[in-house]
């Protein structure tokens, strides 16, 4: 009976002129797209300098300045004013202004003061960029005093910062094994859902419903399909992620897919929930609009889980996909086995226990 | 044995009661009309016979089987055809057909005999997507998928709602067809020409059935003399006979009023004639 049933999902779903395409289409372009495109690198700051000093060492540091690929000098002006007129007409991103007397002050006081404005309407881009230009004046204020002194003074710490896991600080890296995580949510856990409302709202339900088939295995029969998708498109996932980025897990790739088969039983409940509290596709939506916004923004997907508050993150714990988009991260970048995985698997599980009980309950009461 | 007893059954929404105590029995081979106007309560009840909805109060036999203790024996021996097309879209004929057939756990071969005159009509069409169907096609083939499985009762909800005159006909002499093999038929519609192909009926009015009986008995129970008057100014004619201090009940019927009269012993020079069903069920109304 269930294979039967299973059989007519695939011919439906193979048969729709859209659907197969996008349920392809749409893991591809994830990847490809959106680790590049959302990303947090800071790239063509476009400066202006106001260099009222005119002397070599503000010359030279515009050099140093200039130097780092990311900054890129479009404007050089008299006065503070001018400059400031340039970031409110969005020509600039940042101002340095360097007074007077910043060679003597430098020199004899060993002390000089350096303006940095950054347009922040685009908050990232605004600290990212100051923050690459205080590091190159601050090396720069090291190199001279070196030179000025003789000595290493401030001798001090000198920080070096070695990025284990990822020594690039490579964004991509960081985002492509999430995207996979968006991508497996998306098409296991809320496509049954449209699926099974779709057939509530055009009456198909109620004829299953006088048949002998029982619910479990109407339910299953959505649910199926989708879970064999959702491994397809993981598998898709690997090769996109191998091929266009050369990413390929440190660990071991079973273990992602095992993780891949419980957080999908854990999603394609929560469809199933959403499904028994709608009726219409209107309402399904919707709600699944409401639902993947505030998983993916809680879950670490974009921003790292840790910095988010204390109550957002206990907000994020009650998502299934922070642990597997932890999982997926740990055994891509770091190599964890499934043994170092063990609490996040335990809480998948229960998830998938919680979720599913949830669903065949609200369901006994809807129908 | 009846094939169908039902038994003081009520249902509400929220406080609104879609059915009032309703109790009524069917024999084995019958055809067995519901009808009213929309809103009656009529789907509801369906949704009852169906085992798609629970009644608040009342019970159900199927048989000796009871509808909420049995209901998944129940769903093996009827076959259900609601008002609304409701197969697969994106199927084609012959396999919504089968589908339907393997969900019973049974083939299209087996049971050909039953569905063949139904079938015939759409067999050419059978790889044909059923949403690419005409309105006439679609409902021969629900109703060929509801009989795939042998049912002893079949449920028909508003089964000619929406369809021409002609595929109108042709689907009441299918429905005499399966009534001569024996199977069970409760159809509801808010057709009144419908009602005298049934064996009996059953009026259905605000969740109460006002009245059940063959559609002959119904006509001989009209207690009054009815007549009908003809006019060119139809609202005019209405509004007079209406004043008329000894018109009891007027209304318009197609091109003439039917009236009845509070003292029938009173000279009157109106034409007489045969009440409907139609008549009846508004005289009950009043």
């Amino acid at each position: 009976m269930l294979g039967y049933l299973v059989e007519k999902e695939f011919k439906q779903i193979f048969r729709d002129k859209l659907l197969p395409k996008v349920i392809l289409l749409f893991p591809f372009m994830t990847l490809i797209l959106l680790p590049y495109a959302a990303n947090f690198e800071v790239k063509n700051m476009r400066l202006a300098i106001v260099d009222q000093d005119n002397s070599s060492y503000s010359k030279e540091l515009v050099g140093k300045l200039i130097a780092n690929n990311s900054i890129n000098l479009v404007a050089n002006e008299h006065t503070y004013n001018a400059a400031l007129g340039l970031i409110q007409n969005d020509k600039v991103d940042m101002v340095i202004n360097i007074p007077k007397n910043f060679e003597k002050d430098f020199v004899v006081d060993k002390k000089s003061d350096i303006l940095i404005a950054v347009n922040s309407v685009n908050g990232t881009k605004g600290t990212m960029g100051g923050m690459y230009a205080l590091s190159i004046i601050r090396q720069y204020q090291d190199e001279k005093t070196t030179e000025i002194t003789g000595v290493n003074d401030p001798p001090g710490v000198e920080i070096k910062t070695i990025y284990q896991f990822n020594r690039e600080l490579d964004y991509k890296f960081f985002m492509v094994p999430a995207l996979m995580v968006m991508v497996l949510t998306i098409v296991s856990g809320f496509l049954p859902a449209f699926n099974i409302v779709g057939e509530k709202e055009k009456g198909n339900m109620e004829q299953i419903n006088v048949s002998p088939v029982t619910k479990p295995i109407f339910i299953l029969s959505k649910l199926i399909p989708y879970w064999v998708i959702g491994m397809v498109i993981m598998t898709i996932g690997f090769i996109v992620a191998r091929l266009f980025y050369g990413i390929v897990p440190q660990g071991s790739i079973l273990t992602i897919y095992l993780f891949s088969f419980v957080f999908t039983l854990a999603v394609s409940g929560m469809g199933l929930i959403l499904s028994n509290y709608a009726n219409t596709y209107q309402q399904v939506v919707f709600m699944m609009f409401f639902f993947i916004m505030i998983l993916i923004l809680m879950s670490g997907l974009y921003t790292p889980f840790n910095s988010m508050p204390p109550w957002a993150q206990k907000i994020g714990a009650f998502s299934p996909l922070t642990y597997f988009i932890d999982v997926m991260r740990n055994v891509y970048l770091k190599g964890s086995k499934l043994t170092d995985l063990l609490p996040q698997l335990y809480k998948l599980l229960a998830f998938v226990l919680v979720i599913n009980s949830w669903a065949v309950l609200s369901y006994r009461k809807k129908n | 044995m009846k094939a169908l007893t039902i038994n003081n059954i009520s249902k509400s929404y929220k406080k609104k009661a879609a059915l009032k105590n309703i109790s009524f029995e069917v024999d084995k081979g019958e055809i067995f009309g519901i009808i009213g106007p929309d809103g009656a309560g009529k789907t509801t009840l369906f949704r009852i016979l169906t085992t798609l909805l629970l009644p608040d109060s009342g019970e159900i036999k199927v048989g000796n089987l009871d509808i909420v203790k049995d209901y998944k024996k129940i769903r093996e021996i009827f076959g259900y055809m609601p008002g609304r097309f409701s197969l697969y879209h994106d199927l084609t004929v012959a396999e919504n057909l089968e589908f339907f057939a393997s969900v019973f756990s049974t083939t299209v071969e087996d049971n050909y005999d039953l569905i063949k005159d139904i079938y015939s009509h759409i067999e050419p069409f059978k790889k044909r997507k059923a949403g690419a169907l005409s309105g006439g096609m679609k409902q021969k083939l629900a109703l060929s998928c509801a009989l795939i499985h042998k049912p002893q009762i079949l449920y028909l909800d508003e089964p000619t709602t929406g369809v021409d005159p002609v595929s109108r006909k042709e689907f009441w002499q299918m429905l005499k067809n399966l009534h001569n093999q024996g199977i069970t038929i409760i159809v509801s519609t808010p057709y009144m020409d419908e009602a005298v192909l049934c064996d009996r009926i059953a009026l259905i009015n605000n969740g109460e059935f006002l009245d059940i009986d063959t559609p002959e008995n119904l006509i001989k129970k009209f207690p009054k003399k009815l007549y009908a008057v003809e006019g060119d100014n139809m609202p005019k004619l209405l509004k007079e006979l209406r004043d008329n201090e000894n018109v009891y009940s007027c209304y318009s019927f197609g091109d003439s009023c039917h009236i009845t009269l509070k003292d029938e012993t009173l000279p009157n020079n109106y034409k007489e004639i045969t009440p409907t069903i139609e008549d009846y069920f508004i005289l009950l109304l009043k």
